[in-house]
């Protein structure tokens, strides 16, 4: 692709054409110039000098390539520095708050906090492994819960629903769920457990299914791209072997996108794992480790992290530790999870060929 | 929300097969059929009955009488809750303004500018952003981002205060809705992102290289091959961002100083607050017809999503009808 | 092929549980005389203080746990009528009209519910501007300052009880909580009640609308707002005011320091509310009493006269026994900042805590 746009660049046979180190030259002038005037002016605002190298940048060069190249391949230039400036100002967050998480997680990520939890601890020490076994335990079921329904309803829509009026409305409605508000969903399996067995109820297993109403939609809309994906010849093929239809799916359709789909699970795992609002109001809280997802509540990663920011104790310095701490480990869960996920689907695909 | 190029022509080959003899595995097919069917009836379930709740918790909210309601709850409901509304879709639609240029960008620079090596790293640093819980957004923009931009507003106020969004007291914190929606923006750009990748990254190769044959530059083929075929896939990436946008509770509650007043000035304390940062605000204290008042503003909430969705779906299917690709 | 995907799954999902799911400092002995599960819900205002006693009393109990959920006043009063609780924290009394025999889900047919104060903590004005050190002000100032008739620093309602201070020209940035809670009901009817004329909003647990001023989610987000803006001022639980300068409040031409001494002052001096049980300990708080800090939170918890399960009636007993007892608010106190309650208090929560079966 690249060699064939070089080849074929038109620019070269129509008009003159910049040397290949007038783009990097001018940045470089604009870097110094910008920065120059921010030190001038903001005594030294990196922030704003890179702004103004980046804007001097942009004029610089459109004027440059509108006389030497003309306006079609100005305006080619000016698309590709506004895309690669958009880039970069994207990093900016991500770098901010992978920076500030690591700065401040730090203090407390040790041994204790992965090994203690918070009962009978006052102030300083203590940890968060009950947070994190509760939410393995509220994700996983999520996971248990919300896979099968999620896949076998992306089966439906790809295999078997065609263009039916159910799937129709199966496909709208789960675009309708994406935006179902989190708090939503909190107080929906909230009530559903008051129905079920009387008010005040929260358990591990509430949190799950409030997870749950999140999760299903991500599953479903993920594994539906990618079973749309899989090559019609494969089907066939096995079509044309006798294989019935649930077998082919089974055993073709489902392990040739085997690889998206666990990323595609594993990104909808990470979506929920950090969600703090329901799990607030379904889950409960407590300070003591609780293995039973049925009984009594569940303290989760996100809840924790909230609780000891929102209403830290003496010293503060304690809990704001332990909260940053707790946002550090469930990134890098959702991290190890991303990478296990990838690695997985990597091992088991079938090689296509692709 | 990609509309896949393959057409699903043997998608049912039920009929196809029907002659086949007895084979004692195609008893499986009902069977797995059926299981298939029901979990995406589960689903229409599972949201009917979601509805349904709050449609009964919210009730009560919504029939009272508006006097009953300024004794027991906040006030006369549509009244209450028409400032969060506003904040609601002010604070989301300010979001996607900064996020949505930036998003295409990124998922063109992933899908046709980045070398081909470089692509799927990318695409994966800008998925784990995805995956950022919401409570650490919040406590980032509440603790770094905030104060970061508070020299910014100033100078904004100072020397744009003449433009009306720019106007009134600047805020001595920088918790301000214009903070709330560049966090809500940090998060929906990688799902903006991912989506229009996918939909770019789809774009017929065919076209792209006749119009680089035609002599077009990269962008042009981009204009004109990538972005007719994308559009829509645009527009429902867009749409989703803005559902989420919308629904995001705790990283606004934590970052914006809300209240009850319908203001477009952005740099000010008194903004207007979302409806689910109110819900997660008011609930833990609520009781009796609060409750239900807070029920039935997640209520309007849920019916805010549905329209975009539905808007979004008509947008997609009106607009697939034009696209070659199809 | 899926069969292994399914077993790699399983044995990550299991080795990740089998890992976590112990905590070191979780011991399987048991010792004390009580065992069983207590479950408490309600102020989040009371939650440093219930952590501190909750990790006393089990050290104490080895075989019970107590799990005290702040989600709360209200859900902790919802959830105690529900009998979900046995029993809540609560910012307020319950009302009269909230009280009577059988409405209580948790309590035996014929038994109402008592009100037991067990946590007070002053609220403290907190401000943040630069070069001042020590401020000084009179109700009518306060209640200007977060009215909005008051908008700068060097106003002469500001300088005439602080005139040694070096005040700024700059506009006072007013925080509030943006969360409905008992803090924010407390402090509006300081206001209300001192200086009615300028603060003419009746105490409610949300802002009233159309101020300005900054709002932020919980103590956390008032303390931090305060701390990361410039001219500001705010209110917040005195144990998180932190670093942040505290305001005095000049109250009968005294200046009060919101110190423990002077917050539990106020309890003592205030009669209880009429027309309750006898063991029904509602306090009419009286902020204009003398020697007292007048800006207080004071916090309840709620239990049943007599309680359908004995056994929660005991557990119950003792735990709330233990929060009301001198070593209880002694704790409480250095580890949540609150005000131990004057022994004459302690005397009658106990005597209430007696008569609970």
């Amino acid at each position: 692709m690249t060699t064939l746009t070089e080849s074929l660049n038109p620019g070269a046979l129509t008009s003159g054409r910049l040397p290949r180190m007038a783009e990097p030259g001018i940045l470089i002038g604009a870097a110094i110039a910008g920065l120059t005037i921010a030190a001038l002016i903001a005594n030294g605002n990196i922030a704003l000098g890179v702004v103004l190298a980046y804007v001097i940048f942009l004029i610089t060069i459109e004027i440059v390539a509108r006389i030497v190249e003309g306006p079609r391949q100005a305006a080619d230039r000016r698309a590709r520095s506004l895309i690669v400036g958009a880039f970069v100002l994207a990093l900016i967050p991500l770098g901010s708050v992978t920076y500030e998480v690591v700065k401040n997680g730090m203090a407390r990520f040790d041994l204790n906090y992965f090994s203690m939890s918070m009962r009978n601890i006052v102030g300083e020490g203590g940890g968060a492994a009950h947070a994190i076994t509760g939410t393995l335990w509220v994700t996983g079921i999520a996971s248990l819960i919300s896979v099968p329904i999620g896949l076998m309803t992306a089966i439906y829509l790809s295999e078997y629903g065609a263009r039916s009026k159910l799937a129709q409305s199966i496909t709208f409605f789960v675009d309708v769920m994406t935006g179902i508000p989190s708090i939503v969903a909190g107080l929906f399996a909230y009530s559903l457990m008051a129905m079920l067995f009387g008010p005040g109820t929260v358990s591990g297993f509430a949190g799950s299914i409030a997870l749950s109403v999140l999760m299903i939609p991500v599953v479903v809309r993920s594994c539906e791209e990618l079973l749309r994906l899989v090559p019609n010849e494969l089907r066939e093929a096995s079509y044309a072997l006798g294989v019935p239809t649930w077998l082919t799916i089974v055993k073709v359709v489902v392990p040739t996108a085997i690889s998206g789909i666990v990323s595609g699970v594993i990104l909808a795992v990470a979506r929920v794992i950090g969600e703090t609002a329901p799990l607030l109001i379904a889950a409960g809280f407590t300070a003591s480790l609780n293995n039973n997802p049925f009984s009594g509540p569940m303290m989760t990663l996100p809840v924790f992290v909230y609780d000891s920011y929102a209403h830290p104790g003496i010293p503060p310095q304690a809990y704001l530790d332990r909260a940053w701490a707790g946002a550090l480990t469930l990134i890098v869960i959702v991290m190890v999870l991303n990478l296990t996920g990838r690695l997985i689907a990597r091992r088991f695909a079938p090689k296509t060929g692709r | 929300m990609t509309k896949p190029v393959l057409e699903t022509s043997a998608t049912d080959p039920d009929g196809m097969l029907a002659s086949d003899g007895p084979d004692p595995k195609r008893h499986g097919d009902p069977v797995f059929r059926g299981f298939a069917t029901g979990a995406g009836i589960l689903i229409l379930a599972i949201l009917a009955a979601v509805a349904a709740f709050l449609l009964f918790q919210g009730a009560p909210a919504l029939i009272a009488d508006p006097a009953t309601l300024t004794e027991q709850g906040y006030g006369p409901f549509w009244a209450w809750v028409l400032p969060f509304v506003f904040g609601t879709l002010w604070a989301a639609i300010l979001a996607l303004v900064i996020a949505v240029p930036i998003a295409i960008g990124i998922a063109l620079f992933i899908s046709h500018y980045a070398p081909r090596r470089l692509a799927q790293p990318l695409g994966y640093v800008i998925d784990l952003l995805a995956a950022v819980p919401s409570v650490v957004f919040g406590l980032w923009g509440g603790l770094a981002l905030a104060p970061a931009v508070v020299p910014l507003y100033t100078w904004l106020n100072t020397n744009l205060g003449w433009i009306p969004l720019f106007s009134g007291a600047v805020s001595g914190t920088g918790r301000t809705i214009l903070t709330a929606a560049i966090v809500l923006a940090t998060m929906v750009l990688p799902i903006i992102t991912s989506l229009c990748r996918e939909v770019f990254l789809q774009a017929p190769r065919l076209h792209e290289e006749a119009a680089l044959a035609l002599g077009a530059t990269r962008w042009e083929m981009i204009k004109l091959a990538v972005f007719p075929y994308a559009r829509p896939g645009i527009i429902a990436a867009i749409m989703l961002g803005l559902g989420r946008a919308l629904g995001e509770t705790m990283a606004v509650s934590m970052v914006l100083s809300g209240s009850a007043n319908i203001t477009f000035q952005v740099l000010t304390s008194n903004n207007p607050n979302t409806i689910a940062a109110v819900i997660a605000q008011g609930f833990p204290e609520a009781f009796g017809l609060k409750t239900n008042e807070l029920i039935a503003a997640g209520l309007v909430l849920f019916v805010i999503t549905l329209a975009v969705n539905m808007v979004a779906r008509w947008i997609v299917s009106r607009r697939a009808a034009y696209s070659g690709a199809n | 092929m899926k069969t292994k995907l399914i077993t790699a799954v399983a044995l990550v999902a299991a080795s990740s549980l089998a890992l976590a799911g112990c905590a070191t400092n979780e011991g399987s002995t048991t010792g004390g005389g009580l065992s069983g599960t207590l479950t408490g819900k309600g102020a989040s205002s009371q939650k440093a203080a219930q952590e501190k006693w909750v990790a006393d009393f089990q050290t104490a109990n080895t075989g019970v746990t107590v799990n005290y959920s702040p989600d709360g006043s209200g859900a902790g009063r919802e959830a105690f009528t529900a009998g979900a609780a046995a029993f809540a924290g609560s910012d307020r009394a319950l009302k009269t009209d909230e009280m009577g025999a059988g409405k209580f889900a948790g309590c035996a047919a014929d038994s109402n519910a008592l009100d037991l104060p067990v946590y007070v903590s002053p609220i403290a004005v907190i401000y943040n501007v630069e070069g001042v050190k020590d401020l000084t002000l009179s109700p009518q100032a306060l209640a200007g300052i977060f009215a909005g008739t008051i908008t700068k620093w060097n106003d002469p309602a500001i300088t005439a009880t602080n005139p040694d201070a070096k005040l700024p020209a700059a506009a006072i940035n007013p925080v509030h909580r943006a969360d409905d809670s008992g803090t924010t009901e407390n402090f509006t009817d300081t206001m209300n009640v001192l200086a009615p004329s300028v603060w003419t909003w009746e105490a409610d647990g949300l802002w009233p609308d159309g101020l300005k001023g900054e709002a932020a989610t919980g103590t956390s987000g008032v303390v931090q707002a305060v701390t990361t803006g410039t001219n500001m001022i705010g209110y917040a639980d005195a144990s998180q005011a932190g670093e942040l300068g505290m305001a005095k409040l000049l109250v009968n031409g005294t200046a009060q320091s919101p110190t423990a001494e002077a917050a539990a002052a106020i309890v003592d001096n205030s009669p209880l509310e009429s027309g309750r049980d006898a063991n029904d300990l509602a306090v009419a708080l009286d902020r204009k009493a003398e020697g007292a800090y007048p800006a207080v939170l004071l916090s309840y918890a709620i239990v049943c006269q007599t309680y359908k399960d004995s056994a929660t009636a005991n557990l119950v007993k003792s735990y709330v026994g233990y929060m009301a007892s001198a070593e209880g608010q002694a704790a409480a106190a250095e580890a949540a900042g609150s005000a131990p309650l004057s022994a004459s208090m302690q005397a009658k929560v106990k005597a209430a805590i007696d008569s609970v079966k």
